[in-house]
């Protein structure tokens, strides 16, 4: 349980006005970040000021305006490279590392295609977790069914973990492409990525990491992780929707094809041929949203100057007060760990036999937000015997009154489907 | 509170105590309907006697409140009905629950289940109420073939 200055800290909420719908609707508990976070007025007024200060066409304009569009998405490609720890020994920002895409699985997507071409034949596994979102499975489904490769699962424990002897077991010889995610978006679990990338480089094989859930929430370093690749999505981040990001190591980047082709992503072109740009601009076919990765690079400068590690200390007490909550109420079936301190970001749980789409309408009902259904991971489901969950997932913006709001309304939901028997 | 509106007494009747879920001896028509997005599923059954009328009509199955209480209410409206009659409601229904049928006159041709009418403003929840009547329609334009 969390001690009283814990409890002082999630009570006060000095970022809900800066979130315009947040503050333009005080009875709205927002308990969906997961899926989509709210975001702050100031990368609002950046996609705005793009658009009224330096809008053209970025690239291949040879006047100052376009100039000054091309160098904004060098700046955010520079931005988001140190956010996530993509710098040389010397501390400069990675930028060419930066791929921008449209979200998470549209990065993923682009992986699957371009690394699965260049590395998979007959017989090859690629290794993915029983827990990944659609958008990390259906695209190895897919590259595997084109090449011929097998798709292995890593399992959960009871206690849902992916032990070292499932690494070890699972990750082997035939092993080329582990494709996991860092955090569950059904669980809120952390995976052990570091644990899992040292296997799968012993055995020659890549490792790509799904970041749309870990991203958001704590502080991501791609060196200490030991990935080769990561996928994240802006919207999740108090970004813009319609942006996301691929960072890989440059020497990967530069040896993989391309995924979408045409203009911008070509240095010359004949009748029959091409000859691609270096990288990043080889994965970026067609005019790139600029407005959305100068507001990106807004969110992440307000993520910063609200301070990174005191956002994460807040929302981990608020999962971890949600979490509790949720756990001392007699007629709540929490699905994954009832630890609070496990859960990052995500809560999923069941009000017993209530269908979860009636309790997400009844707290709708009430003004609250919440996901219900297979939350785009029909196989975890199905592993874990329910075919549909309710979930709960905080932000910083989220206060002790969101989490105290829910409880009362599920057990208005209780009351509905209970009450009177 | 707005939730008396939908989940209501009569309504959560009939997800606690219905009167048509159970599995029918010799119905001359059975067809199952899925929301597999949902996890609801649906098997509806009906007995159409020598004179033409639904005689009996049950379903079984498992899903949200909003398909158990649609089900057990169309179940009800349709005995004594003919097939006909039964797929003009179906699609009176559909109507009502998609916001393009609101005439109050028309609309009590539903009996109880007119009460689901602002299932029109839950966009999410239009296929859980559809389900049953969709299914029920689909097997009755289909007998026969």
């Amino acid at each position: 349980m969390l001690n009283s200055d814990e409890l002082a800290l999630i009570e006060q909420n000095p970022y809900k006005a800066d979130f315009p719908l947040l503050a333009n609707n005080p009875e709205l508990v927002f308990l969906d970040s997961a899926a989509t976070a709210q975001r702050p007025a100031c990368v609002l007024d950046a996609q705005r000021k793009f658009y009224e200060t330096m809008n053209a066409n970025p690239l291949r304009g040879l006047y100052r305006l376009s100039v000054d569009a091309t160098r904004s998405i060098a700046e955010a490609r520079a931005h988001v490279a140190r956010f996530i720890g993509a710098v040389d020994k010397q501390g400069t920002p990675q930028g060419n590392e930066i791929v921008f895409t449209r979200n998470a699985s549209e990065s993923l997507n682009l992986v699957a295609h371009s690394l699965g071409h260049l590395l998979l034949r007959p017989g090859d596994e690629v290794v993915i977790s029983i827990m990944e979102h659609h958008s990390n499975l259906i695209p190895w489904q897919q590259i595997c069914r084109e090449t011929g490769a097998k798709l292995v699962f890593l399992r959960l424990d009871d206690d849902f973990r992916i032990t070292p002897a499932e690494i070890k077991a699972k990750i082997g010889p035939r092993t080329k492409i582990v494709s996991v995610t860092q955090v569950s978006n059904v669980l809120g679990i952390e995976n052990d990525i570091p644990a899992i990338a040292a296997r799968a480089h012993a055995m020659g094989a890549k490792m790509v990491v799904d970041g749309a859930q870990s991203v958001p929430h704590i502080a991501v370093d791609v060196r200490e992780l030991g990935c080769d690749l990561l996928a994240f999505s802006a919207h999740k981040m108090c970004g813009p929707m319609g942006i996301g990001v691929l960072w890989g190591k440059a020497e990967l980047l530069d040896v993989m094809p391309p995924f979408l082709t045409g203009g911008e992503m070509i240095d010359s072109v004949s009748e029959t041929n091409a000859v691609w740009a270096p990288v990043p601009q080889k994965f970026e076919a067609g005019t790139q949203d600029a407005a959305g990765s100068y507001a990106l690079d807004a969110a992440l400068s307000y993520l910063e100057e609200k301070d990174w590690n005191t956002l994460e200390t807040r929302e981990r007490l608020l999962v971890r007060y949600l979490t509790d909550q949720l756990a001392a109420l007699d007629f709540i079936d929490i699905i994954g760990p009832t630890d609070g301190r496990r859960h990052l970001g995500s809560v999923a749980f069941n009000v017993g036999d209530v269908h979860p789409h009636d309790v997400a309408s009844i707290l709708d009902m009430q003004n609250i937000c919440i996901r219900a259904g297979h939350h785009c991971a029909q196989p975890l489901l199905t592993e874990l015997g329910v075919s549909s969950t309710s979930r709960a997932s905080i932000a910083f913006y989220n206060d002790k009154t969101d989490i105290d709001r829910l409880v009362e309304g599920l057990k208005q939901v209780w009351q509905v489907f209970h009450g009177n028997r | 509170m707005e939730t008396v509106n939908l989940y209501n007494a009569a309504f959560m009747d009939h997800v606690a105590h219905p009167d048509y879920k159970y599995q029918m001896d010799d119905p001359t028509h059975t067809h199952e309907g899925i929301n597999p997005s949902c996890g609801d599923d649906l098997i509806f059954s009906v007995k159409i006697g020598d004179d033409g009328v639904i005689e009996e009509a049950a379903y079984q199955g498992s899903g949200c409140a909003i398909s158990q209480a649609s089900a057990d209410m169309m179940a009800d409206l349709i005995t004594d009905k003919t097939p006909q009659q039964a797929i003009e409601l179906c699609r009176l229904f559909m109507d009502m629950v998609r916001g393009t049928e609101t005439d109050p006159d028309k609309l009590a041709l539903l009996e109880d289940a007119a009460s689901l009418k602002d299932i029109s403003h839950m966009p999410a929840r239009v296929k859980c109420a559809e389900l049953a009547w969709r299914t029920l329609e689909e097997m009755l334009e289909d007998r026969g073939n």
